[in-house]
């Protein structure tokens, strides 16, 4: 009877799969077109899989190896039963493969079961709570209907006993477990983010972010322009069907695993922001509905108890945030977004969510007029006046009157060009703007800055949403480097780095940018520095996002500390896994209330390591840590750090040897 | 914000608007005070709200236009006038030929002339009420409408004014919403052809860059902090002042004359 039951149960699923399937392309479709290269996609899938998000589900030792165990043994074992069951093709080694792989897919579902029983608050709970039950079921009733198959139980054993009740409980068991592994993979469900997953990892927005057998990806961090020139095209994204269609297919790969939730500054602050249920309420958009059946924690929000979930709704092609009363999500979630990236760099899932926050807050800026508190000051003096702060574009030199600082405009070239930012017109910013000038001074490098001819880079107003201003204001800069040659621009600011780097490309500025902090240490390598040892007390190294997770600059800073003799004293979250310190994106701008402040909670990480200083490298940082009240550590910029340490190059060696043989003589 | 938020259907609301010039880069930018006059007919439930702009088009003024149709409208009425011209007679004919129940605008322009007069001399034009420094408009109903004027330090003042009326808004009135640039970029400039009448005193003119003048320094002489707080919040006092009634032309004039001379305006 097993013989031909297991065939019509197998193909069954199957087929309802297909069916599944093809609705769930539907749902992805109803996004806008993207240019993707499908064949190609899906020749890299394996190996986006195998390597890319292997690497970071692999930081987690104990969930990669049960994730090898029952996905490469489901992967395994679903091939087999449709070979060995669905057409019969027992003979051989295929029986036996099948009972080993069913076998390991089980010992890796005993350790999900184990993980379940008291699952992290990160983790979503609802369906995902059945799964180690049905991977269980699966794996076991593949196992026992192969007994049979390989021998090991005589044929006919489950019918023949006469048990019929053995026979259909094991059926039913299969169909439990068929039900969830081939039918829920694409008709919802958890196994949903296998199927969607995969596709995902194809049809990436970012294909250069995996790695190839050529060398590692990039981070690909830099935001994709807007076309403004389409004048009727609607800018950023409104309704959920404004997504590219692969976006949305990346929302619905979402495997509801957290780790973005337990990295997010704005989620630890309070602030209503948890981007897993913003991911959540994309997939419930999309498909349209209430997010009542989220299952996770849901935003926080001021009042403690978090907001309520089961009163936003949402559809394809209604408005994700509503002008007013509630529609999909509220604005305030999408304005919490520090667009630190650390959900995006502890995503397995590669989804892309900095991206599609900035989409919706384009929307929000460049149609509705709504960007939220400062946010629309800010932007005007963008406009009006090229900085975030109103000041005089005349003013912009006005730190450096005694400096004497070389100026593009008289030389035409140099070395390198210092592009000062927006800290110019900042009181702190200036102070470490002056240490650098001196280290670059003693170094004898040859600099010269732009003056009154630099703007801002247009880094705040992009991530306010505010397309236009950006490019507005990249074009002119691009326009104003075009006119004079250097070999690199160099800038203590990680945010121009970023925009100067990688976002001015698309608009046709390619330039060779770098940090202070690397180039400081390629000055020290190239023995062009010289410090006296460090006397103060121990000191922690804050990464900013946009140096190290954008930029992917964690060592340089760090071997600069180790040159001045400083034995860095790590925080537990510094390298890519650095908390934010509450100042990207337009947060301080937007500043959206939360239970508390996220540089409160960075100085609370600063504090735990002992530390007296804390060494960063960048103006916002810089701004935010030293805003804290009550701090344990001091705040100095790596550039102050270098200046105060800086001294003579001691005499070449040979000449040193000859003074102390002079010396040893007059002893003598 | 509104007290009394029934809709006034069918109000109809011109807001005349300018290029404005910022203070500090002088790039032309929506008038801050036109901004403000802008979003105070915004917030008339139910109003029917047409902007209204005489002036020279280019590029950046378009971009300055563009300012407040990215406050929510679809069209501008743009009346092209040479530079130099008089904006008076293009703005009496055009609200002459479809005359709005409420005419709204700035105080004064933020480039050019900027003496604040076009309101006072389109009224005296049209033979319309003007109620100046507004801050709220409380209700229109039966022709009439209930406004709120600015006085300094914070006090208002209750007017009942007739329709048609003309109503300048300056800093009191609320902050405008911010412009969104894809409305700003969709809506349309519709140009409207109006008599041309050059501007003859405009041409006599010299201009010179404004000065900054000293601001007088107010005296405090006070013993303890409550004095000095006192000081700092007293109303200002219009002791020295005085109240001329009934006199004729040449007594007023002699009197304001004499102000000027002991306030050393004059010399």
């Amino acid at each position: 009877m097993l013989d031909t039951l297991l065939p019509i149960l197998i193909f069954a699923s199957l087929a309802l799969a297909v069916i599944g399937a093809w609705r769930r392309v539907r749902l992805w479709r109803q996004g806008r077109s993207a240019p993707v290269d499908l064949l190609k996609g899906l020749a890299a899938m394996p190996r986006r899989y195998l390597v890319d998000l292997h690497h970071v589900v692999a930081r987690d030792k104990v969930m990669s190896n049960t994730h090898v165990a029952t996905a490469g043994g489901f992967v395994a074992a679903a091939v087999l039963m449709v070979l060995v069951h669905g057409l019969g093709l027992a003979e051989g080694v295929l029986g036996w493969v099948l009972l080993a792989a069913s076998a390991t897919m089980f010992v890796g579902s005993c350790f999900v079961a184990r993980r379940r029983r008291n699952p992290p608050a990160r983790l979503s709970k609802g369906p995902w709570m059945r799964l180690p039950k049905s991977l269980m079921a699966f794996s076991l009733s593949i196992f026992a209907i192969t007994l049979p198959a390989v021998g090991l139980l005589p044929d006919g054993f489950v019918e023949g006993s006469g048990s019929w009740v053995l026979a259909l409980a094991l059926c039913a068991v299969l169909v439990w477990g068929l039900g969830e592994m081939v039918f829920g993979m694409t008709w919802g469900g958890p196994m949903k983010h296998a199927f969607a997953g995969a596709l995902h990892l194809a049809f990436h927005r970012r294909p250069e972010r995996f790695s190839t057998k050529g060398g590692e990806g990039n981070r690909s961090t830099g935001l994709k322009a807007l076309n403004l020139d389409d004048r009727q095209a609607p800018l950023g994204v409104e309704t959920p069907s404004d997504f590219t269609w692969n976006q949305l297919l990346g929302f619905d790969a979402c495997v509801q695993c957290g780790r973005c939730e337990a990295v997010c500054p704005a989620f630890a602050a309070g602030q209503p922001l948890n981007p897993k249920k913003l991911i959540q309420d994309m997939v419930v958009g999309m498909a349209g509905g209430s997010d009542a059946h989220y299952a996770g924690s849901p935003h926080p929000s001021q009042a403690l108890g978090g907001k309520p979930v089961g009163e936003h709704r949402g559809s394809p092609d209604g408005p994700i945030v509503a002008r007013e009363g509630k529609a999909l999500v509220d604005a305030d979630t999408l304005w919490s977004c520090t667009t630190c990236r650390a959900c995006v760099e502890e995503c397995p899932m590669m989804i892309e969510h900095v991206d599609a926050i900035v989409d919706m807050r384009r929307f929000l800026t460049l149609e509705h007029g709504n960007t939220p508190n400062k946010g629309a000051e800010v932007l005007d003096n963008l406009i009006a006046t090229d900085n975030p702060g109103g000041f005089d574009p005349g003013a912009r030199m006005h730190w450096a009157a005694d400096l004497e600082l070389p100026l593009m405009r008289d030389r035409q070239q140099a070395d390198v060009l210092l592009w000062l930012g927006d800290g110019a017109y900042d009181m702190r910013n200036q102070r470490t703007l002056r240490a650098l000038v001196k280290v670059l001074r003693a170094a004898d490098v040859d600099f010269a800055v732009l003056g009154n001819e630099e703007r801002d880079s247009g880094d705040v107003a992009r991530r306010l949403g505010d397309e236009a201003t950006f490019q507005s204001l990249a074009k002119r800069n691009i326009a104003t480097l075009s006119q004079y040659r250097f070999q690199r621009i160099l800038t203590c600011d990680p945010h121009s780095f970023h925009v100067l780097g990688n976002e001015y490309g698309e608009l046709g500025g390619h330039y060779a940018v770098c940090h202070h902090s690397t180039y400081i240490a390629e000055l020290y390598d190239a023995g062009r520095l010289h410090f006296k040892p460090w006397k103060g007390g121990s000191v922690t190294y804050h990464d900013p996002c946009y140096l190290g997770r954008y930029n992917g600059e964690f060592e340089a800073p760090r071997n600069v500390l180790r040159a001045l003799g400083i034995e860095v004293a790590e925080m537990e979250r510094s390298g890519f896994r650095s908390r934010c310190c509450g100042g990207g994106g337009g947060a301080p701008i937007t500043d959206i209330p939360g239970k508390q402040r996220i540089p409160d909670m960075r100085m609370g990480d600063v504090r735990e390591t002992g530390a007296e200083l804390v060494a960063v490298g960048c103006p916002q940082c810089t701004a935010m840590l030293e805003g804290v009240v009550d701090a344990s550590a001091e705040v100095r910029d790596i550039a102050e750090l270098v200046a105060d340490a800086l001294i003579a190059a001691p005499a070449s060696t040979g000449e040193r040897s000859q003074t102390q043989e002079a010396q040893a003589a007059e002893v003598l | 914000m509104q007290p009394d938020t029934h809709a006034i259907e069918g109000l109809a609301v011109t807001v005349l608007v300018s290029v404005g010039r910022h203070p500090v880069t002088g790039r032309s930018r929506r008038a801050d005070q036109d901004a403000r006059g802008v979003e105070l007919a915004r917030s008339l439930p139910g109003a029917d709200i047409g902007l209204l702009h005489a002036g020279r088009l280019d590029a950046g003024n378009e971009a300055a236009l563009r300012g407040y149709l990215g406050m929510g409208f679809d069209a501008l009425t743009l009346i092209e006038q040479p530079e130099n011209s008089d904006a008076l007679p293009a703005l009496a004919e055009a609200l002459k030929a479809a005359p709005p129940q409420l005419v709204i605008t700035g105080e004064r322009a933020e480039q050019g002339e900027g003496s604040g007069l076009l309101p006072y001399l389109l009224a005296e034009r049209l033979g319309w009420p003007l109620v100046s420094g507004l801050a709220a408009v409380e209700d229109v109903s039966a022709g009439v409408a209930t406004v709120l004027q600015a006085l300094p330090r914070g006090q208002r003042r209750r007017l009942k004014v007739r329709l048609p009326a003309i109503l300048t808004v300056d800093a009191a009135a609320p902050a405008p919403r911010q412009s969104a640039f894809g409305p700003a970029q969709r809506g349309r400039l519709e140009v409207n052809e109006a008599p041309v009448a050059a501007d003859v005193e405009l041409a006599e003119w010299q201009f010179n860059p404004a000065r900054k003048r000293p601001k007088r320094l107010k005296i405090v002489k006070a013993a303890s902090a409550r004095d000095r707080f006192k000081a700092a919040a007293a109303k200002a006092e219009g002791g020295g002042g005085q109240v001329l009634t009934d006199v004729t032309a040449e007594q007023g004039a002699e009197a304001v004359y004499k102000l000027l001379k002991e306030e050393g305006v004059l010399r």
